[in-house]
């Protein structure tokens, strides 16, 4: 193998390292043909490639998070002025519940997930998930959901019960529309996607890693997102549950949370907070994982107390199963639980505590950079501090029952999930572009969108304190002025304020959107690593070859990447550099594997995820389409069984070219 | 389940990778997905557990359960269990017309307790106990009903793999494939144990 060709420095590696073989399919596999050779928007659509399908995974998230950003522009547009007169009680029912039933499962949780396969197997040195086509089954799945979520909309009103949907409020007689069936549907649908993801996700971490990587070298982010698997694991099938019990009281008249009948409204709520719950950490571990890279990267030192952090996540999760209660305190559960679960989410506060100090202490003593990702990563530590000690709070159960349902929940919850969660994830989307997409975001306009970012946040849920503690209800519609009280805590000045904020919020995010058109056009690429990072995902190109690593690294340190680059002096403690990135790439592609075989591309998924839905949407629009679905998912069950994932040698002509003996399959 | 079980096998094992935990991932998946099921069965089973005395119109459980004939349809169903691993002994011996013998009678025998489960639902239904009758219809049919599901899924994989076997066309370790599917097997009769007894056995 010639050296030369296959040596790039990162100016001349603009992109993947296209295939080049010529490929026909010798035989039909299974009971189709398979796409060996696609290319085009068939290279997207039927793709197995854990990094393409973090991409879809991330712009169809962005995509549902500017809808749900919108989605909240008109809350607080109705909220601005006393008398509000933009949307009717009955579609503000329905614009909050979307707003946070889109956020949470349509933007948040997928956009962990694009970076968790994007990053995942990158970080553990493997060069891809461990069942591929599952992979891509995930993401079509959580399309259909989406999509489904969404189309009540057009087809006569969306669900209008609160993100938690309570029974039996969200039954026939309270919610007539079919929106809460669309919402149960589509849940299920996204349900079945993340458990998918998430199996998936804990097979690659726990039999995947590369040589040498003992789960105490693994990076805290692939940590992370394996605390965040198994909580889904064992969290999603309880509001299954739920919402199939709330699907055939609906559809087929079952009587579950039929209150006449003896129902207990509790069931509903138990199983739904023994699922909510574990999905809040579900939802800001990710972004704590995300930081725990950031942080050491440009404070240039080492994670403090690397095991801490990993463990107190860890016990975050375990703990997270715990609490759910404490959602439940005004309900009447009694002395006992709810002393129990006061406890329980009170202690929940220590590992969390943990964390914070261990970013701090990463920070102390650093040289710190502040980049924009930085920014964002500082920002997440004091945001999610304001909002865990309002959370704190919470947990005391006699104050909790005064807040419950007040705007002062909705702040807390805010600072936790916006200040954390998405500040996390801005931090990432920062952190990692240049891997992605082989080009830098530009820090001058990321700093603008982090400056309207932190003052719109604080503006709009800050007074939402006051407001709540004022005892505005969470799910108010309107507010007359008669009844706004006087003085400097009046509901009317504060709620405008809130508003004006939302719209200082939603100019940041139009500076990233503005800063991601300009990065796609500006024709200069990244450098290899720049920003010196730690991590094993920077070991390759940018964006990565198909096949993730020229050869699998051995792993010998905790931050491997780093540890190949630098030398301690066993002394002074000093580093000194001994390598760049370019030359370490110069030496994996020098020393890269032969014959490396990737999946290939398959139409089950896709196929499959069609099915599901039409299957789904049967249970409201009738049989013959439950049908048809059933025959689809049948149909392409029958064909992924019978396609082998990797593709045969005989799906290939030999390769010739340029004595290449790289088998790869094609991009796509 | 069956994409995972006869499928996607690790490719990355032949090509020097190994699997850190020494499982193979097919078989650390289903694991994962059986102790997921374990909360799904959780949910549906205290879901019934709260409702099992709440009946308002209709017959309650005691006056509609056949003791003896559900028991009888219990035994078949854990016979298939035996048969089950009779499969897998014979699919690790490489015999395979004893496997797709015993996958036939595992298939069987679960094929006759999904009869009896049809047989039991009709009669409880001419009785008087619908869907929507009370609290205690509507769970006892949501949780047995969701077994029953899973059984009939079991058939249709065990069917399924018969063919692929004699098809030759299966991909992979034939045995493990063969062993995924009795593990997702013998689970689902380990939930019918928890509520054979919980359900029919425990007077509520």
């Amino acid at each position: 193998m010639s050296t030369n060709e296959l040596t790039l420095t990162p100016s001349q590696s603009p992109g993947l390292v296209k295939s080049p073989l010529s490929i026909s399919p010798s035989r039909p596999l299974g009971a189709v043909r398979r796409p060996v050779n696609t290319t085009g928007w068939r290279e997207w659509l039927f793709t197995v490639d854990h990094k393409k399908i973090g991409i879809m995974y991330g712009c169809v998230a962005f995509t549902f998070f500017i809808v749900g950003g919108v989605e909240a522009l008109f809350i607080r547009l109705q909220l601005a002025l006393p008398d509000g007169r933009i949307l009717s009680a009955d579609k503000y029912n329905q614009m909050f519940t979307m707003h946070a039933t889109t956020m949470i499962f349509l933007f948040a949780m997928p956009m962990a997930a694009a970076f968790a396969n994007y990053f995942l197997p990158l970080q553990i040195g493997a060069r891809d998930v461990a069942f591929p086509r599952l992979n891509a089954l995930s993401f079509w799945l959580f399309v259909s959901g989406g999509l489904i979520l969404n189309a009540s909309w057009f087809l006569g009103g969306a669900a209008d019960g609160g993100w938690f949907m309570y029974a039996p409020n969200s039954g026939p007689v309270f919610s007539p529309s079919n929106g809460v069936d669309f919402w149960v549907l589509g849940l299920q649908i996204a349900g079945i996607a993340s458990l998918i993801g998430s199996i998936n996700l804990i097979v690659t971490v726990l039999n995947m890693r590369a040589p040498g990587m003992t789960l105490m070298k693994m990076p805290v982010f692939t940590w992370m997102i394996l605390v965040v698997q198994f909580l889904l694991v064992f969290s999603l099938p309880v509001i299954t549950v739920a919402l199939v019990l709330l699907m055939f009281q609906r559809s087929y008249g079952a009587t579950f949370f039929d209150v006449s009948q003896g129902a207990d409204p509790l069931l509903w709520q138990h199983l739904f907070w023994i699922f909510g719950h574990p999905e809040v950490y579900v939802l800001i571990l990710p972004g704590f994982g995300i930081i725990s890279e950031v942080l050491p990267t440009f404070s240039r030192k080492p994670l403090f107390g690397y095991p801490f952090v990993v463990f107190s996540g860890a016990s975050i999760g375990l703990v997270g199963f715990g609490v759910w209660a404490h959602h439940m305190f005004a309900s009447g559960l009694g002395p006992v639980s709810v002393a129990v679960f006061s406890m329980a989410t009170m202690a929940i506060a220590i590992p969390t505590g943990v964390k914070i100090f261990n970013w701090l202490l990463t920070m102390w003593g650093g040289k710190i950079w502040y980049t924009a990702s930085m920014k964002f990563a500082i920002g997440l530590v004091i945001l999610f501090t304001i909002g865990g000690l309002s959370g704190v709070t919470h947990a005391v159960a006699p104050s909790d029952t005064q807040q419950t349902d007040t705007y002062y929940i909705v702040a807390h919850f805010h600072y936790v999930l916006f200040g954390g969660m998405v500040f996390g994830l801005f931090s990432g989307f920062y952190y990692w572009w240049p891997k992605v997409f082989g080009k830098m975001l530009n820090e001058k306009l990321g700093s603008w969108n982090f400056w309207f970012m932190v003052i719109g946040m604080n503006l709009t849920f800050g007074p939402m304190h006051i407001l709540g503690l004022q005892g505005q209800p969470r799910r108010m519609y309107i507010w007359t002025e008669a009844r706004a009280g006087e003085g400097f805590f009046n509901f009317g000045f504060w709620n405008l304020v809130s508003s004006i904020g939302s719209f200082v919020l939603a100019v940041g995010i139009l500076f990233f959107i503005i800063n991601v058109i300009k990065t796609t056009r500006n024709p200069e690429r990244a450098p290899l690593d720049p920003w010196d990072a730690r991590t094993l995902e920077w070991l390759t190109t940018s964006p990565p070859k198909v096949h993730n690593f020229d050869r699998i690294p051995v792993v010998h340190h905790l931050d491997e990447f780093f540890h190949r680059k630098y030398v301690e002096d066993e002394t002074t403690h000093a580093m000194t550099q001994i390598a760049t990135g370019e030359d370490l790439m110069r030496a994996e592609e020098a020393a890269a594997d032969t014959g490396i075989h990737m999946p290939g591309p398959s139409y089950w998924p896709l196929l499959l995820a069609i099915g599901v839905a039409v299957l789904g949407m049967g249970i409201i629009y009738g049989t013959p389409i439950m049908v048809v679905g059933a025959l689809v998912v049948l149909f392409s069950s029958f064909g992924w069984v019978l396609e082998p994932s990797v593709p045969e040698p005989i799906d290939f002509d030999s390769p010739s070219h340029d004595g290449h003996t790289k088998e790869i399959a094609p991009v796509g | 389940m069956a994409d995972i079980a006869t499928h996607d096998t690790d490719h990355a094992t032949d090509h020097g990778h190994h699997s850190s935990t020494g499982l193979s991932n097919n078989k650390l998946a289903m694991w994962l997905f059986l102790g997921s099921e374990c909360l799904l069965f959780g949910g549906l089973i205290s879901t019934y557990m709260l409702y099992r005395g709440r009946v308002q119109n209709g017959p309650h459980s005691s006056q509609i359960y056949d003791i003896p004939f559900t028991s009888v349809s219990s035994f078949v169903l854990l016979m298939s269990s035996l048969t089950m691993v009779l499969a897998v002994s014979s699919a690790q011996r490489k015999d395979d017309a004893k496997t797709n013998l015993w996958l036939v009678i595992t298939a069987l025998l679960g094929a006759t307790f999904i009869g009896g489960q049809v047989y039991e639902f009709t009669t409880f239904y001419r009785e008087g106990l619908g869907f929507t009758t009370s609290l205690f219809g509507s769970s006892f049919y949501a949780l047995t009903g969701f077994h029953g599901v899973h059984v009939s899924v079991g058939v249709i994989m065990l069917l399924s793999l018969m063919g692929i076997i004699k098809k030759g066309k299966i991909t992979g370790d034939k045995a493990e494939v063969v062993e995924l599917i009795g593990l997702y097997w013998h689970f689902v009769d380990i939930v019918w144990i928890i509520i054979f007894t919980l359900v029919y056995l425990i007077p509520s």
